[in-house]
This record gives C-alpha cells, structure tokens and sequence, in this order.
C-alpha cells in the first residue's frame, strides 16, 4: 500500500512550509494496523521529522478517526494541521473538518493554494463554483486537493535516513477515544455494469444512432 | 412521524438545483421534510417554497451568512437539528465541507455520498471512486446525518408553496477565525454542469485553451453545458469548476460526449450516471470506449466541425 495521493501532497505542502521557516517541525500521525508503519517510514524519508503510528485493527468511521486524532492535537498543539481531502478507499472527505470542529478551530477544505504570513494563513480552495480564497486564524486545519502541489520523489538515502527517525506507536486501547460505530457495513458489490456500446464510422452514423436514441432532434 | 431536515444549498441569490434533489432522497424516508436556509436575507429562502414535497422552509437571516461559511454555518444547523431525526445536505464541495462538522457537534456519524435509500435506515454509497457500492445501516435511536450524491436523484416540479417560516438566530457562538475574502468564478451563458441534458467534455486531446472554442461553438447548437477532464484543467485548458469526475463535479445528463478524454476510472466516476456517453478519441484502445454506449474513433479536430456543421 502507498500512502493515500491526497495525503502524500498534504506532507508535502507542510515540509515546503517548514522548507519556507514557517514551520520548525513536521510530524506525521496515522492510524491503522501495524503495516501502516510503511507508510509512515515513507513519509519520514520524504522529510518529515518524527511519527506517530495509533495502532488500531478493523474498520474505522471518520467521527472516530477525528476523536482519536484529536486526542493526538491536544499532546502536540500543532500550529497547523494538513491532511488529503479524503480517503481513497470510501472516500468520505469528512475526518478533518470533523477535526476542525472538535478542535474548534477554522478549517479551508480542498486547498490549490496555501500561503502562511504568521498567525494567518490564505487558501485558495477548489469549489463547484470556483477558486474561492479564505483568510484563516492559526492554528487550522486544511484539507488539500490535488491541485496543490506535485509531491518530491523520495531519494534512497533518504529511506536509510528515514530508518533512524522515531516513530510512535500508541495502541488505540491507550487513547480515551471510544473506537465503537453505529454505522454497519451490509455488504458491498460491484455497480451495476453499463450496457456494452456499439462503434459507429463516421459522423452521419452517429447523428442516426442519437436520432434512434430521441437524443437528438 | 421521521422529521426531515435539509440544508439548502444557494449562491448568488439562487437556490441550486442540488437543494431539490437533496428533496428528493428525503421525499423516500419521510413525508415531513423542512428545508433550512441561512442567508443574509429571506429572498432565497422564498425560493426554496416551491420545490415539491417541502412543509416548512425555515429562514434564518442573518449578515453572518452572507457567504456559507461552514465553522459558522455548523452550530447553527446542529441548534436547528434538535427537532428533526434526519439531516440532509446535497453532497457538494458546500456539503462536504459543511456536514462533517455538524457530525462532530452531534457526535452523530455522517454517510457521504447517499446514492439509494433502501430502507429508511439502509442507504446505498460509492466507495473506490464508484468501483464498489456499500450498502450500510445506521443504527435505531440514532439521529441520521448524510449527504446526498445529488447524480442519483433527479430534481423536483416547482408547484409547492411551502410555508416560509422566519425563524431567530439561536444563540450559539459565531466563530471569527474564518473570514471570506473573494470568488472567482467563470461567469457562462451556457446551462450549468449539473443541470444541463446534455454536456460536452474535452480532455487533454483539446490540446490547448483556445482549442476549447471548438467544443464551446458545438454546446451552443445543442445547448449544451461544456465539461472537462482533470488533464484539461491541471493543464490550464480551463477553470476548476469545469471538471467532471471523482474531484470535480459528478454529473448525470441525458447525453454525454467525452471528446479527446482517455477515460481514467477518476473521470468515469463522475459520469456512470449519464443516460448515453458518446466517445470520441483517435486511439482505438482508449478506455473510454469500454464504458462508451457510442464510439467513434476519430480525430477530434475533424470530428467537432463535421458534427457542428451537421447541426445546422
């Protein structure tokens, strides 16, 4: 498993920001089975300085993951906080501002711009409508997109590097953090497949075929 | 009776077509379904009165919302929330970025992306980027909060009038911290993304910005709204809020043409919903065409025109 394309750009806007002297420290926290720690070493290699690894077995809700992970905000009081927009796998985009709100601080979701100048920061966020800016109160939390920047390919002796850095295992039975859910997952199943299409030649045999379809008048 | 409560979606003084379809996942749990808008005056919250199946809108205006802001929205909607047993957004960039944060005042867990109600506790939603449906069940006793995946659910007639309720401000803590500072959006005579029957996209094959004047003159014979691949807008063809697909906009038109777009699962998820999906692409072997209904392998800049020119 590689480490989710949304979060891979939010690791590397938060070490260009460090790279900048807006930030003095980077540390990256996961939550997940014991293999996450992969994932975790990868991030170290690209540049992050330590990790955190809450070590948890089993289907999580966001709702869970933002408790847990605000368990993990009140010890460390980052300045700001970066994550991927959503999941990949269900692809819920709801953990960071869930985050945002236990926290209670601001919150600029699915970021393609991010600029710090000391207590603030301004994002450029990607919306249906299009770019929107917001000026936020640090510390915040944002979510990015994948527009924001194009993550560096790690080195190999930064992968030796990454061997030496520390990371942090907690076991999610030491956190407060109450891991049960009320959503039960029935089952899951393919989509239903679409109908195999036709080939047509050229344009006048498309204009019959939408004519055919009453797609087109 | 299961109260419904549905957060109206608005922008520039226009109630979007996503509140009604967000209606309309509602209309199939319950009869009493209430809309909540919050805005800056009650002009859209009249609005929201015709759309079908609504009892009540309730408004709230307040300088506070004159643009959504989601930190400020939040505790005003879990206030409101207290009444009704379900909560229901469209799942829209507004949506997202607004529900998860009413979950964490309620301590509610939210469903992203309801595409069926099965039962009134058993929904239907995308996962993998619409590889995979996940039929789920939110426990009895619990207060439901979702989104709604707006594609699978088509809008309401307009021949309601609701009551227009004026309801106060509660008083909750409005943050400050986040402050609006502009939008840029493309302003288009053409029909919206979300709307529009049929919808013309083009992809990285377009080849360049003033190539999408091609597509641009085809949506204005038929009426079309113009989409894009991801490839389109990361290479600066046109603005963000063109793309169609997992990122950007999921839609469901009638007609769909998927011009010079090599058909990545990312895009395909916006666009499983359209009725018929026409494909044009010079390489026969472009994955587009395996979820194609229509293929024609063709060069696009010979394609347009002949198709344009046929329209006459």
């Amino acid at each position: 498993m590689s480490i989710n394309p949304f979060d891979e750009i939010a690791l590397e806007e938060a070490l260009r920001i460090k790279e900048n002297g807006d930030a003095v420290e980077v540390v990256i926290v996961s939550i997940g089975p014991d293999d996450s720690q992969q994932q975790l070493r990868t991030g170290l290699a690209m540049g992050a300085d330590r990790a955190i690894l809450i070590k948890h077995d089993g289907e999580i809700e966001p709702l869970t993951v933002a408790k847990a992970l605000s368990e993990i905000v009140e010890d460390e009081n980052p300045g700001l906080i970066m994550m991927g927009k959503q999941a990949i796998d269900d692809d819920s985009s709801q953990t960071g501002q869930i985050l945002a709100q236990l926290c209670d601080i601001p919150q600029a979701t699915f970021a393609s711009k991010v600029s710090i100048q000391g207590e603030k920061a301004t994002v450029v966020r990607e919306i249906d409508q299009g770019l929107e800016t917001l000026e936020i109160d640090l510390p915040a939390i944002i979510t990015t997109d994948l527009r924001l920047n194009e993550p560096r390919y790690v080195k190999l002796p930064d992968i030796m590097k990454a061997k030496k850095k520390v990371l942090d295992v907690i076991e999610s039975g030491e956190l407060k953090t109450d891991f049960s859910s009320s959503i039960e997952v029935i089952n899951v199943t393919p989509p239903p497949p679409r109908e195999s299409g036709v080939m047509v030649n050229d344009v006048e045999e498309l204009v019959v075929a939408l004519k055919e379809k009453g797609l087109l008048s | 009776m299961t109260k419904i409560l549905v957060i109206a979606e608005h922008f520039d003084g226009e109630i979007l077509s996503a509140t009604s379809k967000t209606v309309n996942c509602a209309s199939q749990i319950s009869e009493s379904i209430d809309i909540l808008v919050l805005g800056d005056d009650s002009a859209v919250a009249s609005q929201a009165t015709t759309i079908d199946a609504v009892s009540n809108v309730l408004s709230i205006s307040n300088e506070a919302f004159g643009y959504p802001v989601s930190s400020i929205m939040a505790p005003v909607v879990a206030e409101i929330s207290s009444e009704y047993d379900y909560i229901l957004l469209p799942s829209s960039t507004f949506g997202k970025d607004l529900a998860p944060r009413i979950s964490a005042i309620l301590d509610v867990n939210q469903v992203t992306d309801i595409m069926s109600v099965e039962e009134p506790r058993i929904f239907k939603r995308p996962i993998y980027a619409g590889n995979a449906i996940q039929t789920i069940k939110i426990a009895e006793g619990k207060k439901v909060l979702g989104t709604v995946r707006t594609a699978s659910f088509k809008e309401l007639g307009n021949s309601n009038s609701a009551n227009l309720i004026e309801t106060e401000m509660p008083s909750v803590d409005i943050p400050s911290h986040t402050r609006f500072i502009k939008i840029e959006s493309e302003k288009t005579e053409r029909p919206d993304l979300q709307v529009a029957s049929i919808v013309i996209s083009g992809g990285r094959g377009v080849g360049s910005a003033e190539n999408f004047e091609l597509l641009y003159q085809l949506a204005d014979k038929l009426g079309a709204s113009v989409g894009a691949s991801r490839a389109a807008v990361d290479a600066g063809f046109v603005p963000n809020d063109m793309q169609v697909g997992q990122t950007g906009k999921i839609i469901a038109p009638d007609l769909y043409f998927a011009i010079g777009i090599s058909g990545a699962i990312q895009h395909i998820a916006g666009i499983k919903d359209a009725g018929t999906i026409v494909a044009v692409n010079k390489d026969a072997d472009a994955p587009i065409f395996e979820i194609a209904d229509i293929g024609i392998v063709a060069d696009l800049f010979e394609f347009i025109p002949q198709l344009t020119s046929k329209l006459d």
